[in-house]
């Protein structure tokens, strides 16, 4: 017996258009939508997506290595190798796989400048 | 009222959870995930719509128990506890929640950057594992997952990792993995290209007798293995992995091949995009070890797990259960939860007397279980051997980029090298990253241990230290000291 057809699943990406995207979404969320943005990309994922997930399907990395800048996307996605450290929100530092997208989160794969102190 | 803390929410967290709490005492679960029933058993975020029938196939059933026994035992039941005082302990479940310490009869956690601490009369640790990584050249690609993270990124999130995905290494997870993309990947035009056992086949028939402890297992991992066939995966044995080729700068960064030797010892290769590879389980001991557990060494896993006795007890009131002290699987996982819950009641003067018969059958599915897995450990071996050969610029530490060749060096140091594992991690910094060793720890004590020159010598172990993961810098108690 063979499964019917599946509709494409979820929202058209920007990554999956620009062919950057790594991760295959093959289920789709049947949430809120949430909007975030990846790199300054806007990106619609859903209620229950995670922060790594969302960045998967806008880009290609996650991180860069501090030892040698090279791209990294994530190893263990459960928590336990620390390698999808990404930004969010200007600041704060969290690991993608195990943190949940939320409305209006800017999610950066680089550590964000510090403001020059006298403006 | 006695509190029990239990640490994981997987097969064995929730038996142990639920068979404590029916005997009344409170029950303190905590999870660093957001839902319960672990890696194998975990359940999607709601509003993820999977085809868990498609995906899980004659896994089903064991998914639908443990879950149903994680919905009962955290559902709200205060009306119940009203009108019967004394039924049942209280369960708070607590999502999201890193154990990063135990000291002094006490669970140090952190949970959205606040810190708390739990006393405990008996506390139960059932952290599970992730994968044995054994580096190749080229692991750290953007595209190359453990096994368990593909999974995870299935499982939890309805994507593949790719669109053209190897799965390799040697593991239990191996064709298990493979299958379950094989079985979603077709809708969105990705497939499995290819499965590489690094085991060769003969090891497997050599395997039988004790892999025939668990009848039921072995039919189903045969079965794994025809489906892939029938669905045109390849799938070879007895291979040597040579690289995860690719590129990790620039627009196009990410894996793009796999170079192997095949079982002639011809020099093959796969084009994909992705790469989920691993070599068995290591266990999440760390807070056992914490916790005043003695570590064991195993020699047929090659591996420390925390000497406990028949029932689980590894340190005045700790018990564990799972894969964390005895590398066993889900069902293991379960049998091991409830033993370990009935030696807390015990211990805790709860014991009812009598022969519980569910009790019964738990050790004798654990014994059957600790027999497959060894036939499992011999049938998908851990390629301790690859470490004397490995060439010097591989990368063994995946935080920090320390190699192979900075390892070895400490170990052959002209001026009277280090020759224990802790040692050489205090003067390379492999085990030092964020990950504390979990990803380099294994190979990086094949490598000493083969620099050393001594082919009989075990393996060391790093020690653990807490916190045991990292914890926000800002990080601070519930309520001010004063």
């Amino acid at each position: 017996m063979t499964a019917p057809p599946r509709e494409p699943p979820g929202t058209e990406q920007a990554g999956a258009r620009a062919g950057r995207a790594r991760w295959v979404r093959v289920a789709r969320f049947t949430g809120v939508p949430v909007r975030v943005s990846v790199d300054g990309i806007a990106h619609e994922a859903h209620a229950g997506e995670s922060v790594l997930s969302a960045v998967l399907a806008v880009l290609g990395h996650a991180r860069l290595n501090e030892f040698d800048g090279g791209k990294r996307a994530g190893f263990c996605v459960m928590g336990a190798c620390q390698d999808c450290w990404v930004w969010v929100d200007g600041g704060r530092r969290v690991r993608g796989c195990g943190t949940e997208v939320a409305e209006g989160m800017a999610i950066s794969t680089s550590a964000p400048r510090l403001e020059a102190a006298d403006g | 009222m006695a509190r029990a803390v239990i640490v994981g929410a997987g097969p064995a967290g929730i038996t142990a959870a639920a068979t404590l709490a029916a005997r009344g005492v409170d029950v303190v679960l905590i999870e660093e995930g957001r839902r319960g029933g672990g890696q194998g058993y975990r359940a999607a975020p709601p509003g993820l719509d999977l085809p868990m029938r498609r995906l899980l196939g004659g896994d089903l059933a064991a998914w639908r128990r443990i879950q149903a026994r994680f919905v009962a035992l955290t559902m709200p039941m205060k009306g119940l506890h009203e009108r019967f005082p004394g039924f049942a302990g209280q369960v708070e479940f607590r999502p999201g929640t890193l154990a990063w310490n135990i000291a002094d009869s006490v669970v140090h956690t952190e949970c959205a950057g606040t810190l708390d601490e739990i006393a405990y009369d008996a506390l139960v640790l059932a952290t599970g594992a992730t994968d044995r990584i054994m580096p190749v050249p080229g692991w750290t690609l953007p595209g190359v997952y453990t096994l368990g993270g593909a999974q995870t990124a299935l499982k939890d999130q309805g994507c593949l990792i790719g669109r053209q995905v190897v799965f390799c290494g040697a593991s239990p997870l191996l064709y298990l993995a493979a299958l379950q993309y094989a079985r979603m990947a077709g809708a969105a035009g990705a497939r499995v290209v290819g499965v590489l056992d690094t085991t060769p086949f003969a090891e497997k028939r050599r395997a039988l007798p004790d892999l025939l402890a668990a009848p039921g297992l072995l039919l189903k991992g045969l079965g794994l293995l025809a489906a892939l066939k029938v669905r045109g995966v390849p799938v070879r044995h007895g291979v040597r992995l040579s690289a995860f080729t690719g590129t990790d700068q620039g627009e196009g960064a990410g894996v793009d091949g796999v170079l192997y030797q095949d079982a002639a010892g011809r020099t093959q290769r796969i084009e994909c995009d992705a790469v989920a590879f691993g070599f068995g389980l290591r266990p999440e001991s760390q807070l056992a070890e914490l916790a005043g557990a003695a570590l064991r060494y195993d020699p047929t896993f090659r591996q420390w797990f925390p000497a406990q006795d028949a029932d689980g007890r590894c340190a005045p009131k700790v018990y564990v259960a799972g894969d964390n002290c005895r590398i066993g699987g889900a069902r293991a996982a379960e049998a091991a939860g409830l033993i370990a819950a009935h030696a807390a009641l015990a211990d805790l003067g709860l014991a009812n007397g009598g022969t519980d018969t569910q009790l019964v059958a738990a050790r004798r599915t654990l014994a059957a279980m600790e027999r497959f897995q060894r036939g499992l450990a011999r049938a998908f071996a851990w390629p301790h051997h690859w470490a004397a050969g490995m060439a010097d610029e591989t990368i063994v530490c995946r935080c920090e980029n320390v190699t192979v060749g900075a390892v070895r060096g400490a170990v052959l140091d002209a001026r009277g090298g280090e020759r224990e594992l802790n040692r050489v991690k205090a003067a390379v910094r492999c085990g030092m990253g964020r990950c504390q060793g979990r990803f380099c720890g294994n190979a990086a004590a094949e490598i000493v241990a083969a620099a050393l020159g001594d082919a009989q010598a075990e393996p060391g172990r790093l020690r653990a230290q807490p916190p045991v993961k990292p914890l926000p810098v800002t990080a601070a108690p519930k309520e001010p000291v004063t």
